[in-house]
């Protein structure tokens, strides 16, 4: 019995020595996002395809300028995925595994807030370029200070406050606001960010009822209910997945998105898969200016070209941040070695120049403007499902400067929101 | 018996090796700290085997445990892992005391589901408690030893060297424990209780006790675990994590108090390949390499050198 185990053993140290590619010295990056599980479908997946076929060009030299250069800084980049599934204590496991057994020269990834605020320090233990490419929290930066940790991707502040800046910019009648979010971090932190802005941009709007129904719960009908009985003119939603599909075919039927404008701060991820089950005049964002609210640069067609040929779909919001991820250290990397005379950077070296970095991505200029330098900040949009051909696209959109939606460098979300948030017309 | 004379011996010379191997091999120190961490609670959860009782809701004491060492550093500024360890223990010991008053009068399926939804309460309530960073959980401060920082080289080996200490300890304790009357009764507890009761011995006292024990441990692993990794969540008390403690415990087999962090071990290192080279199907490559021992060795990894010692007692 114990040679049956031997064997298992010595055939997993087999796959272990074929696994391993080879080339000339490749930039191994760690890439980590969900492969299985509730997040897999709308963010893992697209998030590792963004990142194959992004890293795929980058590689053959098919991306437009400024990144037409081949791999990252003439190295052929290797893709090592991981699976975020599995919790915190896990992921802190398979990150050192990452760093410490793969010697992988960057990680990219994390969709969950708690695997980011969990791996972070061990980022900065490690002292391993990390870039968070997904999660929303702002406590990452606004309460710790790292070094060797970045995030390219806005903060989830972003989509609340840009919700309630499009809430209060195109029905300037509305008051009675209510919601709809999942009961965990996300959805408490969401739904308190968009309630502090309205009350903020509109001191006489009134709370008429918040639902926090179970995370993965599936069946919505008494909450859709008491949305309907509240007679909201609003209702914030940070669903996202199945959860938010469930929701829409839900509540559509029911006459919600009639009665009330209905606010789906991801519904973008649901924009192919749902098309026109979204009903029109529903608000949609993508946590940034992407998919149908990207910008037409050459970079953004390139994208949705290279992805549409291999996924028969356009690429979505996770697919955009994890490319300009990709991106983001592309740019870092090639600008430490010019100012390193053309030799392979240090990773300090890459650190400094990644810190305020202005780059082009798909969804146009990311600024990594806060927490000292190492979060990124981005123009937002919002706006309106209207159905045609056939198809669900995105009209009256409005757009959203960077800092009309962030807070000054070193101050806290919550706070700004508070104090001195200022209304857009 | 002769293996019971074997055992601190053992337990002794396992506790040498891996104090001697763990400075050749830091990039396993971290996986090795994590599987003591989860020995422990395996370890409170083979004394209730042995009693004939599964809780699938040890996650409540890790959870707390966890908590209890987050929470002192967190608003107490106390860092000292030893403190961090005792708050932990008497936090998740007291826990365990109050609910084995009801938990003791259980038995069978009753006692696993009634543990389960406890410890479901206790993710309901942190998941609800945004001052705890709700399911996002929140960062340890970095724990501390005689004032020395438990990080870097010699830090991450002093906590290592401090899981396999506490590790030892309590499975020699929990070893002489089974020779006590008291301990004893595990076994006869689980065979026929009426008979216990007619040797004068209270069995729902004997319950309580071996409830709370387990409960402590399951709060030390859950400390040492958070110290670890740095970050603790609801998710230490949700009904996964304490299905994964029950399956390493079945893995692991109820042969020897050393047969927990064995099993943990191998479970870890089954774990961590499969991440490494199946991302995609690591589940499925996780559970037909557990599904391949249990078919073989029905009675867990201990069975292995049960074998070799030639007595199948």
């Amino acid at each position: 019995m114990k040679v049956r185990l031997g064997f298992t053993l010595a055939a997993l140290g087999l796959a272990a020595s074929t696994a391993l590619a080879q080339g000339p010295e490749p930039y191994r990056i760690g890439v980590v996002t969900f492969l299985s599980g509730a997040a897999a479908g709308p963010f893992g997946v697209p998030a590792r395809y963004g990142a194959e076929v992004t890293a795929e060009a980058l590689n053959a030299g098919t991306v437009p300028a400024p990144y037409q250069t081949k791999g990252i800084g003439g190295r052929p980049i290797e893709l090592i995925f991981i699976d975020e599934a599995g919790g915190t204590t896990k992921q802190v496991s398979e990150y050192r595994n990452l760093v410490q057994r793969q010697k992988v020269d960057a990680v990219i990834g994390y969709i969950s807030s708690g695997d980011c605020l969990a791996v972070a320090p061990v980022a900065e233990e490690l002292q391993k370029l990390t870039i968070l490419f997904d999660c929303g929290t702002p406590r990452i930066f606004e309460d710790g200070n790292y070094k060797y940790v970045f995030r390219t991707g806005p903060t989830g502040t972003v989509d609340s406050v840009a919700a309630a800046l499009y809430v209060t910019g195109t029905m300037p009648e509305a008051t009675k606001i209510a919601g709809i979010n999942q009961n965990y971090a996300w959805g408490h932190d969401s739904w308190n960010d968009f309630e502090a802005a309205m009350k903020r941009l509109k001191p006489d709007v009134q709370v008429v009822t918040s639902q926090m129904p179970k995370f993965l719960a599936g069946q919505y009908g008494a909450e859709i209910s008491a949305l309907i009985a509240s007679g909201a003119d609003v209702v914030h939603s940070s669903f996202w997945g199945g959860d938010m599909e469930a929701f829409v075919l839900q509540a559509a039927p029911r006459g919600l998105f009639q009665r009330s404008k209905v606010v789906l701060t991801t519904g973008e991820t649901g924009l192919h898969k749902l098309g026109t089950q979204i009903p029109e005049g529903t608000i949609i964002g993508a946590r940034g200016p992407f998919g149908p609210f990207a910008p037409d640069t050459e970079l953004n067609r390139w994208l949705v070209r290279a992805y549409s040929e291999r996924h028969k779909e356009p690429p979505t919001y996770p697919a955009y941040k994890m490319s300009q991820a990709l991106l983001g250290l592309k740019a870092a990397y090639e600008k430490a070695q010019a100012a390193n005379g053309g030799q392979a950077p240090s990773q300090d070296q890459v650190i400094e120049a990644f810190e305020h970095l202005e780059y082009e991505g798909p969804g146009g200029t990311v600024r990594m403007a806060l927490g000292n330098g190492h979060q990124a900040v981005m123009e937002t949009a919002y706006g309106e499902v209207k159905h045609e051909n056939g198809k669900a696209v995105v009209v009256n959109v409005r757009r959203y400067t960077a800092e009309q939606v962030n807070p000054p460098d070193g101050m806290q979300s919550a706070a700004w929101i508070k104090n001195d948030l200022k209304p857009v017309q | 018996m002769n293996t019971d004379k074997r055992t601190p011996l053992l337990l002794l010379s396992s506790l040498l090796a891996l104090l001697a191997v763990g400075p050749l091999l830091p990039e396993w120190q971290f996986l090795a700290t994590l599987a003591l961490g989860k020995g422990l609670v395996v370890l409170g959860l083979l004394l209730l085997l042995r009693t004939g009782l599964v809780s699938f809701g040890q996650g409540l004491y890790y959870c707390l445990g966890g908590y209890a060492a987050g929470v002192m550093g967190h608003y107490w500024g106390v860092t000292d892992a030893t403190l961090l360890l005792l708050a932990a223990a008497l936090v998740s010991g007291v826990a365990a005391a109050v609910l084995g008053l009801l938990l003791a009068r259980y038995r069978a399926i009753f006692f696993a589901m009634l543990s389960l939804a406890l410890s479901m309460i206790l993710y309901g309530l942190l998941a609800k408690s945004q001052t705890l960073g709700s399911t996002d959980g929140f960062n340890l401060a970095p724990p501390t030893l005689l004032g020395f920082p438990l990080a870097g080289y010699e830090g991450r080996y002093a906590l290592y060297s401090l899981a396999c200490v506490l590790a030892f300890l309590a499975a020699l304790g929990l070893h002489y424990y089974f020779r006590t009357p008291l301990g004893r009764l595990a076994t006869a507890i689980r065979d026929n209780e009426i008979r216990v009761e007619y040797l004068g011995a209270s069995v729902r006292g004997a319950v309580h006790v071996k409830y709370t024990i387990a409960g402590v441990l399951a709060g030390l692993g859950g400390a040492l675990t958070g110290m670890t990794v740095g970050h603790i969540d609801p998710e230490m008390a949700y009904w996964t994590t304490s299905g994964e403690f029950v399956f390493i415990a079945i893995l692991s087999g109820t042969g020897s108090v050393a047969a927990p962090f064995l099993g943990s071990f191998i479970y870890e290192l089954v774990r961590t390949f499969a991440y490494e080279y199946s991302p995609n199907t690591w589940q499925l490559a996780l559970g037909a390499v557990m599904l391949l021992i249990i078919v073989f060795l029905p009675a867990g990894l201990w069975s292995l050198f049960r074998r070799r010692q030639g007595g199948a007692a």
